[in-house]
């Protein structure tokens, strides 16, 4: 047979590759450039205030949890309603840092004990606290908490082929199991309360908005880190293994592929990386509590992957700052509305944008439109 | 090549009391290509899901070489060298008909092995041949969701030969095909048989006697009549079972 082989799928690729690329980049230095110009005099017309640098350093962390989520979902058909019990966690190991770096600045002004030990009688560390006045264990705990326990809930639910929608609910009864555990002061994380009052990270003030910038700057590398190895990651025979078994699983494992091993991998990754933004984030917001752990976060974050479009990467980091700032507009003058909104854009998506707003872009793109046709 | 490759003895297999399989035996040689027809419900689909591993029998021995197949799961099975079509293609639709057969290319498995896979010549060329010989070369990068039923049926054969399985399960794989379809898929099977042993499901008895192969006629989970076409369509209880009592 002749080598006909049909040129046009890879070279529209390519292109739309490049636009893609471009649009990234030049995202990413306006996000970038944000730093810049708050640090220009108040009256100047580009003048970004610390709200939006606050704020645009929240939704980058948030982003990188959509990720998390993207590749999970997106790419292995795993819906984890409990992504944000990774998060949590990762914040939380960071939180316990930042609690040791106030020493004896605390109200009680013990030498090591933080201020809620003192008060509930704490007469020393306990062993669980160990180490975390270092940053990179704590770091690197923020990444390893939450890897095993994905690691743990994966290997659990994958060896036993739990799939869709008990998967679901498993990971969404951790998070609530998580909150209410992390919710009870014995459990030595300051129970309702949580952590707040920091005040340093790595001997730079947090109050300080040179700090700020650095977190800032920090948070937009990461995402562009964590997007860079979810996209080459989705690119090699793991992605294509990926997308597989997320469309036909039991095929896959008659390829001779261990899916549970292969799924385990991947949830274990995307849980490190949600915990990546939990360690970002709570240096920048200043606080970390049970909250945190609410079902509803995860389930919020799940929506914001489906409204930028799942599957793509790019969707989520997208879906993850559009929904966002609808909601800080919107809640700024009608709080109560939220919720309707957000249940509402999730029903409209589903219905009318499958593909989400990258839909939108490409149109019927090769990876958008999931029935074909060119 | 001689001696038996698969070996089956005394299989039952009981769903809430009712036997899927009663007592079957089976032996498929070397390179030999054998076709498996009776009624719907004569345990056909079945035996092939004892023999990858889906289904464990109630009773009896599953043989693969030597290897006791009643203790291995699904993808064990298919790394020892069974690779099997499914009754309802399932190729990947979101895939490429290259990288569907990418993935089933013979190579190691595990996670890690397929983050560092790279596509080596020698492996590009295994791929091109496979093309060439189920007739895809020409949408080789059209998503496998844009082929028609035929097609995906052979890109799903196509797969399988990606596996190198020396025993190849192929339940159904004409059925909803056109005349010319259901010709070409014989000759393509006939041209694998022979490097490796092929079991064939199938209900078209055109096809199975365009396949000339030795024929097993299965009826209510046990082995009814065996031979050649002719002798098992002249066989009275073969007849019987078909055309009704």
């Amino acid at each position: 047979m002749s080598s006909t082989v049909n040129d046009v799928a890879p070279d529209r690729a390519s292109r739309a590759r490049l636009g893609l690329r471009a649009g990234l980049a030049i995202a990413v230095l306006l996000l970038a450039l944000l730093p810049l110009l708050n640090r220009l005099p108040p009256d100047s017309a580009l003048h970004v205030s610390d709200f939006i640098i606050s704020i645009t350093g929240k939704w980058i962390t948030y982003a990188i949890l959509a990720l998390a989520i993207d590749l999970a979902w997106g790419y292995v058909g795993i819906l984890s309603l409990g992504h944000g019990a990774f998060f949590a966690l990762g914040g939380y190991c960071i939180g316990m840092y930042l609690m040791r770096m106030i020493g004896p600045r605390g109200v009680y002004g013990h030498p090591v004990l933080p201020d809620f030990m003192v008060f509930l009688g704490y007469t020393e560390l306990p062993w669980f606290w160990w180490g975390f006045n270092w940053f990179p264990f704590a770091f690197a705990m923020a990444l390893l908490v939450p890897g095993a326990l994905g690691a743990l809930v994966g290997w659990l639910a994958f060896r036993s082929r739990i799939t869709g929608v008990y998967l679901s609910i498993l990971t969404q009864a951790m998070t609530f199991a998580l909150m209410l555990a992390f919710f009870r002061n014995d459990m030595g994380f300051g129970g309702n309360n949580g952590f707040t009052d920091f005040k340093e990270l790595l001997g730079m003030p947090l109050s300080q908005p040179g700090t700020r910038a650095v977190l800032f700057y920090a948070s937009l590398a990461a995402l562009c880190g964590a997007l860079w190895l979810c996209a080459r990651l989705t690119a090699t025979k793991l992605g294509r293994v990926l997308v597989a078994i997320r469309d036909a699983e039991s095929r896959v494992r008659f390829l001779g592929y261990d899916t549970a091993r292969v799924k385990l991998f991947v949830f274990t990754l995307s849980a490190m990386l949600a915990g990546l933004a939990g360690a970002l984030y709570v240096p920048q917001v200043g606080i970390i509590n049970p909250g945190e752990f609410a079902p509803g976060n995860s389930i919020e974050a799940v929506i914001w992957v489906a409204v930028g479009g799942r599957g793509t990467l790019v969707g989520a980091v997208l879906g993850a700052f559009s929904v966002n700032a609808l909601k800080t507009w919107l809640t700024s003058f009608a709080p109560d509305l939220w919720l309707f909104v957000l249940g509402g854009l999730f029903v409209a998506v589903t219905l009318f944008l499958p593909a989400g707003l990258v839909g939108l872009f490409r149109g019927r793109g090769p990876k958008a439109d999931p029935k074909g046709g060119r | 090549m001689s001696g038996p490759v698969l070996y089956l003895d005394g299989v039952s297999v009981v769903f809430d009391g009712f036997r899927a399989l009663n007592a079957l035996s089976l032996t498929i040689d070397a390179g030999e290509l054998r076709a498996i027809i009776g009624p719907n419900g004569a345990g056909k689909t079945t035996m092939m899901d004892v023999i990858t591993g889906k289904t464990r029998p109630t009773a009896g021995t599953v043989r693969f070489h030597e290897h006791d197949l009643t203790k291995l799961d699904e993808a064990t099975i298919a790394n020892l060298g069974i690779g099997r079509k499914f009754q309802k293609p399932t190729v990947f639709d979101a895939l490429t008909v290259f990288e569907n057969l990418e993935l089933a290319l013979k190579a190691p498995r595990g996670p890690i092995a397929c983050l560092r896979w790279v596509l080596s010549g020698e492996s590009r060329r295994r791929i091109e041949a496979t093309l060439d010989e189920i007739g895809l070369t020409a949408r080789a990068h059209d998503r496998a969701g844009l082929l028609s039923h035929g097609q995906r049926q052979w890109l799903e054969i196509g797969m399988l030969l990606m596996q190198d399985p020396e025993l190849l399960l192929v339940d159904e794989p004409v059925a909803g095909m056109t005349d010319q379809e259901t010709e070409h898929t014989a000759a393509l099977l006939v041209r694998i048989a022979g490097r490796r042993s092929v079991v064939v499901v199938e209900h078209d008895l055109e096809f199975v006697r365009a396949l000339g192969s030795k024929v097993t006629v299965l009826c209510e989970g046990a082995m009814l009549s065996e031979g050649s076409i002719d002798h098992v369509q002249n066989d009275p209880k073969v007849i019987d079972v078909y055309l009704g009592r």
